[in-house]
């Protein structure tokens, strides 16, 4: 009896697992991110204080901690801290309360971003801008369209182009729908760069996203231990108190 | 000088324990409630969940008291104070997400201890009143996640206490004046808020706790029931014990520890390492803060309610009302009170019914774990069908109870327990 409903729940529940994977828009790139590699998540705030930090705040991340967590020298984070001199104070950008009128919306706070969305959305966002000239600033987002944002990277990764396939429609007229991007023109970083680049700063807002994320798991792994070896003492109590019931 | 009167049935001894004793009856209670509380010697996995119910209470009442330390019941500033929790408070993550792990725990334990009360009958007479008051509790505990779920403020905390909350409107005549009481203001506002915390954190925690020590005492009233679903009382021993039966204190204290200590694994395991849960313990949408002009792309309850939520979705309007289905969600949580008058059978356990408790059981369950899926997706493609079917399902299992549990046939029962644990 209870080996059959064990098995009606497995099955239960094997099923619901891709009936939970939602469909929407395009499917994301792998962004292949670790968290467990300092060396991308330095690399990572250093280049989101250069090329995100003006206009997109991380208002729950404090300097201290991030210096802290990524093991940035102290001496090291004044090179950072663009908007503030105390390194006790959180990230906040240098966008006055009127960017609205610049870009139609405040450029949004990042704090959560990969928690709201995940690290390969934003991994897949910095890849996805393509040239759209009915755009106000010239750029359309494959990942988010119509976004507001204008294309800040394009220096780096150099412009690229959407890519149309012919798809039925649903009278089974062939209609032009937008599948990918492709290189237009090369900007200063070769490709397998921009990649990094992009991977480094969708790793950091991973970091920003959940601070206590890597030691979360690694204390994780004592913890689930512990239990161990407490569930077998458990155990061999019961069973020692048990011997003698018939 | 008379001596001071001796409380029946605790100790007489002396020390620390013989002075409360006389003025408390501490033995006393220890010996009704643990060491000389016999229990059916033939409790299997399903009997784990009543223990760890309590558990996940224990976690949820404490790591509670900690959270609203930091928590600010504002509008304005209660998502912020969640982030300010998980980075700036000491441990602040681990208390939040064992809170939030702990809301659907505590659901995965209850839904199963009900289960394990239709398997083996455990609700069936004398234990009308065990099962009555569980049902208060599931019904509060309904109560008090949803109003828990609001208080972080996110999106869809936001959207889904709208959601939830406007339900109450398609109600004839009061419906539109019971949403404004409920709200406290035209909308889901900061005074929703506010008395949603209240709720929360002191009115339904209190009733939860009563409603706990009601079932436990009508539980030690009475007595366990077991997997083979007859009465252990008996056959008793020169002492008057079931022959059966094993105390609670060791027996079933150290047994109890082994199923803690499992569940514990499986909880830690999600707390450390997937605290989220794919986006159903904590919903994606939520990571942004609540948004009255922007609804999340797709509004689903916590995964606990889907069940209901898409019996809700599943009855069509109907004379120009919605309400109908506002009406059967309410009457699928209601029509588990009835379930101890509703079965008919000549025998309690699973063990000892014939093929057809067997059989609509399992349709029962897996019509409810579809309905669960139903509730998680939109409403398209097969499950709109999908989940108006298996609310016939659901209902037909309560409903039909009274004939098929009379007409099924039925093993002979054992005179005495079939094994032990």
């Amino acid at each position: 009896m209870l080996k059959s409903w064990a098995l009606i729940t497995v099955v239960a529940l094997t099923s619901a697992g891709p009936v939970l994977a939602e469909d929407e828009g395009m499917t994301l790139l792998k962004s292949h991110a670790d968290i467990n590699n300092l060396e991308s998540l330095q690399r990572g705030a250093r280049n989101f204080m250069n090329y995100c930090s003006g206009c997109h705040s991380l208002m729950y991340l404090r300097y201290n901690r991030m210096a802290t967590d990524l093991k940035i020298p102290e001496s090291e984070l004044p090179n950072l801290m663009f908007t503030s001199d105390k390194s006790f104070e959180t990230i906040n950008s240098a966008m006055p309360p009127d960017a609205v009128t610049w870009f139609g919306k405040q450029p949004p706070d990042l704090s959560l971003m990969a928690r709201a969305r995940s690290v390969d959305y934003i991994y897949s966002f910095l890849k996805g801008f393509y040239v759209d000239k009915t755009r106000p600033w010239g750029v359309n987002n494959l990942y988010l369209p119509m976004a507001a944002m204008p294309a800040v990277i394009e220096t780096l990764q150099g412009l690229q182009k959407p890519v149309f396939k012919s798809e039925p429609d649903e009278r089974g007229n062939a209609k032009m729908v937008l599948s990918g991007v492709e290189s237009m023109s090369p900007g200063s970083m070769k490709p397998e760069e921009y990649d990094e680049f992009a991977r480094d700063i969708a790793n950091f807002l991973d970091y920003a996203g959940e601070p206590i994320k890597q030691k979360r798991q690694s204390l994780g792994v004592f913890v689930t231990l512990f239990l161990l070896v407490f569930f077998v003492f458990a155990f061999l109590l019961k069973k020692e108190y048990w011997k003698d019931v018939h | 000088m008379a001596a001071a009167p001796e409380s029946a049935g605790g100790s007489t001894g002396g020390g620390l324990i013989g002075w409360i004793d006389q003025r408390f009856p501490l033995t006393k209670l220890w010996k009704e409630q643990a060491a000389a509380y016999y229990v059916p010697k033939n409790f299997n996995f399903w009997y784990y969940f009543g223990v760890l119910s309590l558990v996940v209470l224990a976690n949820q009442l404490v790591t509670g008291i900690f959270l609203t330390m930091n928590y600010k019941p504002s509008s304005t500033e209660a998502f912020a104070s969640i982030e300010y929790i998980m980075r700036d408070v000491d441990g602040g993550w681990l208390i939040r997400y064992m809170h939030s792990t702990g809301a659907s725990a505590f659901f995965i334990v209850i839904y199963l201890h009900m289960f394990r009360a239709l398997l083996y009958g455990s609700h069936r007479k004398p234990r009308e009143l065990i099962w009555i008051f569980g049902c208060l509790i599931f019904l509060l505990l309904m109560a008090e996640a949803f109003m828990g779920y609001v208080l972080p403020w996110g999106n869809m905390s936001y959207w889904g206490a709208q959601v939830i909350v406007s339900l109450f409107s398609s109600l004839p005549v009061i419906g539109g004046s019971l949403v404004e009481w409920i709200r406290g203001d035209y909308y889901i506002a900061d005074a929703t808020l506010n008395r949603f915390f209240a709720l929360h954190v002191a009115a339904l925690p209190l009733a939860l706790v009563f409603l706990v020590i009601a079932h436990l005492m009508a539980l030690h009233e009475v007595g366990s029931n077991n997997p083979d679903g007859i009465d252990i009382k008996k056959y008793k021993d020169a002492e008057g014990h079931p022959l059966d039966g094993v105390p609670f204190h060791p027996y079933y204290t150290v047994k109890d520890l082994v199923g803690v200590a499992g569940f514990l694994l499986l909880f830690c395991g999600v707390i450390f390492f997937a605290p989220t849960f794919g986006g159903l313990f904590l919903e994606t949408p939520n990571f942004e803060p609540a948004n009255p002009l922007q609804t999340p792309p797709h509004i689903a309850p916590v995964w606990y309610f889907t069940p209901f939520y898409a019996m809700l979705r599943a009855v069509p309007s109907f004379a120009g009302t919605q309400v109908w289905g506002v009406l059967v969600m309410g009457a699928a949580v209601l029509v588990l009170f009835f379930v101890p008058w509703l079965d008919r059978s000549p025998v309690r356990s699973i063990r000892y019914r014939g093929p057809i408790y067997k059989v609509m059981l399992t349709i029962f369950v897996l019509s409810f774990i579809a309905l669960g899926i139903c509730g998680l997706k939109p409403p398209a493609g097969i499950y709109p069908t999908l989940a108006k079917i298996c609310t016939v399902l659901y209902f037909a299992f309560f409903l039909l109870m009274p004939w098929y549990s009379k007409f099924d046939s039925v093993k002979p029962l054992p005179e005495r327990l079939t094994g032990h644990a």
